[in-house]
């Protein structure tokens, strides 16, 4: 890994500044970037498939997906782009760094929706600002890694927790509106109690990129 | 007020017998001590002789071949009637916790029998030890929630061996200072002495701690610190207790002895949970085969643990640490092998085993309180309470303000307060105490150790509710584990460790995921039967939570129109929402779920 060329000074302050790593993190994560691409400057999706433990991860496809996808990378449209260059790779990976405290009280409640806004976008993946049954359903099949005779099954628990978000969220909508899919807001009320973005973080202190791929 | 009063009256009746069965016990041990020679001579010539003079005794009464356990079952029995009681009596309860009023009874208990001339009963340590103590903590293993147990065990670690070594040092090092004060009379006693005592008073215990904060309904995040500190710290104070008793004798202590004490402590720890595995493994190998006698079951549960438990003792391992491990290792395997009906029995069966043992417990400390010696020290004991409730403050604060560098759910200080508060002495500390040779100042540390259990359970015990409600600290969530939460949890889960897969970093994900893998290829096939051993967890679990509606739906009284995963609202707003969700659902679909969900329950009420 000796020849690998490494950042300016200058770059490494600057992507400091907007992705709010430190200088060391982007160090070591520009070193694993390298690694992956292959020397190359931007990465593209078969890269991914150099990581031998990604294979047996069952929503491997999303998480590739969500490097790619243009919501994460602050364009608003909806899309995917085919190569991405290393400060996009840096923007994802931002999402799961940890807030500490020293950040004030409307800094945290943002950082916190932008997390969830995230997780949002993976289960979103046509896009619409809404997770229908559908969509739900395929989530539930991801996680059981299409075992044999779960058909059924998965579409009863998919049919079990669309049920339960409208019954959490959809109180407030009028007696003649339709419960289609679980919006943003909605989201946000179910996950309230399960406080899942204090544990959606990655410790990025010790890394050794040596020890990985082929 | 009529229900009291009958209580009432049947207490007393407990009582009375109690003191009645003592006495001719008594006399009846008496008779049987001193002439033991002399009786069975005459005993026998006497009964002939009444044999040959009386007719044949119709009625006869013989209390002594059956003291022993008529007597165990008649404390059971107080026990259990005085627990009710206390139910009667809310306006009482919701102040003093029970802990509390057991003591109260226990030396009411011991005064009693003390007017009447017997000596009361000790609370033995091997009675202690091998009978009261073993349900309590499968209890609290089999049930640990495993997963915040996990998160925090560095904390925990943390506290446990870190803090229950510095508690130890600072009371010892603290009132070996004061004794050596000229004129305070305590001059003999000497450093490991205090070390010894230190390091008994210094563990937090776990049947006092289960049993103050099992009322107050904290946050899960501080129960599970505070509790997970009190199972954990017994591996330390066993190393610590036999070290400085050994060491007592020795004349020296050098480096090697030091080392010896940190080596002997990992073998305790880890051997303690090694057994503990080993048990469990061979308790869920076991269950795998049981599907033609489900009655017995729960047997296995409970002999397998004791027998890690008492293996355990064999070597001088941590028991505690031997029977949680035990306890979490089995319970997955074993839940899904086993009968529905065996779960329920073996949840009860520990509930009502570790609830009578405690009751048990803290009613025998009140009446060993006076059934023993006492020689009271101000300076010694007041010390003591002071250097225990500094060393635990200033060990917290310590501990806490290293481990916030490291945490992520930062500890606050209103949580750092009810860790340092919730540091409650009990039962073992008497035991061990108990159990110390006569050449230390046994009846010092005894009186010492007493005092400093009954101002942790009754003044920090009684106090801690209204200082919660006063603090505002969090209390426990009563949210049932919803379809979502697992959907989300698992999600999350796999995308953590994706993302430190794609930077290459071998985190705390990586490896929950191997060993998730691990355990699916191998293990499960191993200790599940059948077609279980294949179930996705998600399934499983959505099975369970099925299960758990149709009964209470079953119990409630007819089915509603709609699967039972919606919690129950008025049924205005159930038909609304009905009509909203039916849209999306249309009538095939609404028939296909019932189906499923029929299909289901049939399905796993076949395995009950």
């Amino acid at each position: 890994m000796g020849s690998a060329p490494s950042l300016p000074a200058w770059e490494i302050r600057n992507l400091a500044h907007t992705t709010g790593f430190t200088s060391e993190q982007i160090e070591i994560l520009h070193r694993r970037f390298l690694h992956l691409t292959d020397g190359k400057a931007t990465m593209s999706k078969d890269c991914f498939d150099n990581i031998p433990d990604l294979e047996s991860n069952p929503i491997k496809s999303r998480i590739v997906n969500a490097f790619f996808d243009q919501r994460n990378l602050g364009l608003q449209s909806y899309g995917t782009v085919d190569e991405i260059t290393f400060e996009n790779f840096l923007t994802t990976l931002s999402f799961f760094q940890h807030m500490d405290e020293n950040h004030t009280k409307e800094d945290l409640e943002y950082y916190k929706t932008e997390k969830l806004q995230f997780l949002f976008r993976m289960y979103d993946t046509n896009g619409d600002g809404k997770i229908t049954l559908e969509e739900l359903r395929e989530i539930i099949d991801d996680l059981l890694s299409k075992t044999s005779n779960t058909e059924k099954t998965s579409s009863s628990i998919a049919d079990a927790a669309m049920m339960e978000a409208a019954n959490t969220c959809g109180g407030q909508m009028e007696p003649d509106q339709q419960y289609d899919g679980i919006t943003f807001n909605d989201f946000l009320q179910i996950m309230q109690d399960i406080k899942i973005e204090s544990k959606m973080h990655v410790r990025f202190l010790n890394m050794d990129t040596s020890a990985i791929c082929k | 007020m009529y229900s009291r009063f009958c209580l009432l009256s049947l207490l007393l009746g407990c009582l009375i017998q109690l003191s009645l069965c003592s006495d001719t016990a008594v006399s009846v041990q008496g008779e049987q001590d001193h002439e033991q020679g002399n009786t069975t001579a005459k005993g026998r010539s006497g009964e002939s002789r009444n044999k040959s003079s009386k007719a044949f005794p119709v009625v006869t009464v013989d209390f002594a071949h059956v003291r022993s356990p008529f007597v165990v079952a008649l404390w059971i029995l107080l026990a259990s009637v005085l627990k009710l009681g206390f139910h009667f009596f809310p306006k009482l309860s919701s102040v003093v916790p029970e802990s509390c009023l057991l003591v109260c009874v226990g030396l009411i208990v011991g005064g009693l029998l003390k007017t009447v001339g017997e000596t009361p009963p000790i609370l033995r340590a091997d009675v202690f030890f091998f009978y009261l103590l073993p349900p309590i903590i499968l209890d609290a293993g089999y049930f640990l929630p495993v997963r915040p147990f996990t998160e925090n065990l560095g904390t925990i670690l943390c506290f446990a061996v870190i803090g229950t070594l510095w508690n130890a040092a600072f009371v010892g090092v603290g009132l070996y200072a004061v004794c050596q004060i000229k004129g305070s009379g305590l001059e003999k006693i000497t450093l490991l002495p205090n070390l010894l005592f230190g390091s008994i008073i210094s563990a937090v215990d776990p049947v006092a701690v289960l049993a103050v904060f099992e009322e107050i309904h904290i946050n899960e995040l501080l129960h599970i610190l505070v509790f997970g500190e009190s199972l954990l710290n017994d591996a330390v104070t066993v190393v610590l207790y036999h070290l400085l008793e050994e060491y007592s004798y020795a004349p020296h202590i050098g480096a090697k002895e030091v080392i010896l004490g940190i080596l002997s402590f990992f073998v305790v720890a880890l051997g303690g949970i090694f057994v503990g595995v080993f048990y469990g493994i061979i308790a869920a190998f076991t269950s795998r085969f049981t599907s033609r006698l489900r009655v017995i079951e729960p047997l296995f549960v409970f002999l397998y643990s004791y027998m890690a438990y008492l293996c355990s003792e064999i070597f001088h391992l941590s028991g505690i640490m031997a029977l949680i491990a035990c306890g979490v290792v089995m319970r997955p395997y074993v839940e899904a092998n086993i009968s529905h009906k065996s779960h329920t029995t073996i949840k009860y069966f520990l509930k009502m085993w570790s609830s009578v043992s405690e009751t048990l417990i803290f009613i025998f400390l009140g009446v060993s309180t006076l059934a023993g010696e006492h020689h009271w020290d101000w300076i010694f004991i007041s010390c003591t309470l002071i250097f225990c409730l500094i060393g635990r403050i200033l060990g917290v604060l310590g501990l806490t303000f290293i481990l916030n560098k490291f945490r992520i759910v930062k500890l606050t200080p209103k949580d750092q307060f009810i860790i340092s508060y919730g540091g409650l002495r009990g039962a073992i500390a008497f035991s061990l105490g108990y159990l110390l040779n006569e050449k230390f100042p046994r009846i010092l540390f005894l009186t010492a150790i007493i005092t400093i259990i009954f101002f942790t359970v009754f003044v920090q015990g009684m106090t801690i509710r209204p200082l919660v409600e006063l603090l505002a600290v969090k209390k426990k969530q009563d949210s049932r584990r919803s379809i979502n939460e697992e959907i989300h949890t698992q999600f999350l889960d796999h995308l953590l460790t994706g993302i430190e897969d794609v930077c290459g970093h071998y985190g705390h994900h990586h490896w929950k995921d191997k060993l998730n893998r691990f355990n699916k290829k191998y293990i499960k096939k191993c200790l599940i039967t059948g077609e279980r051993s294949k179930e996705p967890q998600l399934i499983a679990f959505y099975h369970k939570m099925e299960m758990k509606n149709a009964i209470e739906m079953v119990a409630s009284g007819g089915l509603p129109k709609f699967p039972s995963s919606v919690s129950m609202q008025t049924p205005r707003r159930r038909s609304t929402l009905s009509e909203r969700l039916l849209p999306t659902l249309t009538k095939e679909r609404e028939e296909e779920v019932r189906k499923i969900l029929r299909e289901n329950l049939q399905k796993t009420r076949q395995r009950v």
